[in-house]
């Protein structure tokens, strides 16, 4: 009971004794699990590498510098725009595929629960495997390449871009769509009319933003043999090439730093 | 079905919700064509449930609605949106499409007439252009036309409102609370322009409104409704004081019918 007379005076507190008690032994509970945690992770560490590590580390820099500017040949820049490619042409993919799903999952647009269920499914699939297990098993199925980056990286996109479209659909303004119906039009046409210009900004914010994400995704894909510059980076780790590694991370930032400029200023502008 | 001359005949229409609320019960109207009347009565008192059966956005339980010689309650798909086109509806809170722009708004009342893709790529009949664009300078926004509707205050985007309604070529307008979220003065110049436009084009009108006063300015047939059912059914003479008390509950209504009567004489 946070309210107490005593003395006639009201006090209040924000919990009663009882609930601070409850609190203090939670909080006790929860702070010995992450001691055992910590001491089973102690265990299991070898120390005298950690101890060494930044010995390796200032190595490992040391090796990196200065760059092999020579190794930033026309031959890396095409890895560069296959690296581009495979995120703009897979968040379109994306785009193209999470479309349907989010009209489907949405409650107020689906043809029938069966279908949003379904829709339901595919989100999730798509959302809780990695682009990188995607790309692993695209190049199995497409062998190795640019195609098989840019289906991984749209397959990966439908959860996230489908998730965050339907819950939009969900809470447009419902009046809109019920003037349109009202008109006579078709069903076809309240969507066109009613619902999609009310989404519009949200698709287009939402198109940015996985872009941006899919440029850095798409940046290691090529670790598992999809193409673009992760390609070059585990060539030049596997043969030991640091000087040229360090080409390819000042590549990686570069491009990341043009996408995030890129995207805040297309999101202001839809704003 | 027996034939009469009346444009719409609603028959003991009943609407009972799924959680057991009885919305509406055996409430019968006869609007004969081009007559406006002012439905009025206390929120929940089913007012928007009427006429939203009307045009079939909710769906009677019970009775019939009969457009034009048309029993629309049994209407379905193609048919139902056939009907829909001859009933303009208009809103409270406007319900335009904030991100179209006044005339794609305006034009979106003919969906019932142009095909899916004409209507997706805008491609409407110079006609339906021609139609917009006299309706637009009738309500007085034709410079307007090619501005986003969410750039429009209150009484322009109502206006936008009722010009979408009439390019339908309606037999009548179903009018739910056009006037309550605008301020005073504009609330009478947008029911004056509702009445005006129902009149030239020879459209019946019902009109849900809270304001019993400014009913009462503009209209000659007053339906009350109270607990979903209709208790008063008259010219706005009748609708005195004993009768409102009844439609709305006890209350000093002397303010309300004077002021009508001192407005009446400024209008004149």
């Amino acid at each position: 009971m946070p309210i107490q007379e005593i003395n006639g005076t009201r006090i209040w507190q924000k919990r009663s004794n009882q609930e601070r008690i409850v609190s203090a032994i939670l909080w006790l509970i929860t702070l010995s699990i992450i001691a055992w945690c910590w001491s089973i992770i102690s265990a299991q560490t070898e120390w005298s590498f950690v101890k060494d590590a930044p010995k390796q580390g200032a190595d490992l820099i040391n090796r990196m510098f200065p760059p092999k500017w020579s190794y930033l040949d026309g031959k890396l820049l095409k890895a560069v725009w296959d690296t581009m490619t495979i995120a703009t042409l897979g968040t379109v993919l994306g785009l193209l595929l999470a479309t349907p799903v989010a009209f489907f999952a949405a409650r107020n647009t689906t043809p029938h629960p069966v279908f949003r269920y379904i829709a339901l499914f595919i989100i999730v699939a798509t959302r809780s495997i990695h682009s990188l297990v995607w790309a692993l098993l695209l190049v199995f199925a497409l062998g190795p390449g640019v195609f098989a980056g840019v289906i991984a990286i749209g397959v990966r996109s439908i959860g996230f871009i489908a998730k965050l479209l339907y819950e939009a659909i969900e809470e447009i303004n419902p009046k809109q769509s019920e003037a349109i119906t009202a008109t006579g039009a078709s069903a076809a046409q309240v969507l066109t009319y009613g619902v999609i210009p009310q989404i519009m900004p949200t698709f287009a914010g939402l198109s940015v933003f996985r872009w941006d994400i899919n440029i850095r995704e798409s940046t290691v894909i090529g670790l598992v043999g999809a193409g673009g510059i992760g390609q070059a980076l585990i060539d030049s780790i596997n043969a030991f090439k640091w000087s040229q590694a360090s080409i390819i991370f000042i590549i990686i930032f570069i491009l990341v730093l043009i996408s995030e400029w890129v995207s805040a200023k297309a999101r202001n502008a839809i704003i | 079905m027996a034939q009469t001359n009346n444009m719409l005949e609603i028959k003991n229409l009943e609407k009972r919700y799924k959680t057991g609320d009885l919305a509406l019960s055996n409430v019968t109207i006869s609007v004969p064509k081009g007559e406006v009347i002012a439905l009025i009565g206390p929120s929940g008192a089913g007012k928007s449930t009427l006429i939203r059966c009307v045009n079939r956005l909710i769906d009677p339980t019970a009775g019939q609605i009969i457009l034009n010689g048309e029993d629309i309650t049994k209407l379905g798909g193609r048919s139902l949106r056939k009907a829909r086109r001859k009933m303009g509806m208009i809103f409270q809170e406007y319900a335009l499409v904030e991100r179209l722009s006044v005339m794609e708004n305006v034009l979106s009342g003919r969906l019932g007439y142009v095909g899916f893709w004409a209507s997706l790529m805008r491609r409407y009949p110079q006609s339906d252009i021609d139609e917009a664009f006299r309706l637009l300078s009738r309500v007085g926004i034709d410079h307007f036309a090619d501005k986003r509707a969410d750039a429009l205050s209150g009484g322009q985007r109502q206006r936008v409102g009722i010009a979408r309604a009439l390019i339908q070529g309606p037999d009548i307008m179903l009018v739910d609370e056009p006037t309550a979220s605008l301020d005073p003065k504009t609330a009478r110049q947008i029911m004056r322009l509702i009445i005006e436009l129902a009149k030239e084009n020879n459209v019946a009108a019902i009109i849900n409104i809270h304001d019993v006063a400014l009913a009462k300015m503009f209209v000659s047939r007053i339906i009350g409704l109270q607990l979903g059912e209709i208790v008063f059914d008259g010219t706005p003479d009748e609708l005195d004081e004993d009768m409102l008390t009844t439609i709305y509950g006890e209350e000093d209504w002397e303010e309300t019918i004077q002021k009508v009567e001192d407005e009446d004489e400024e209008e004149s």
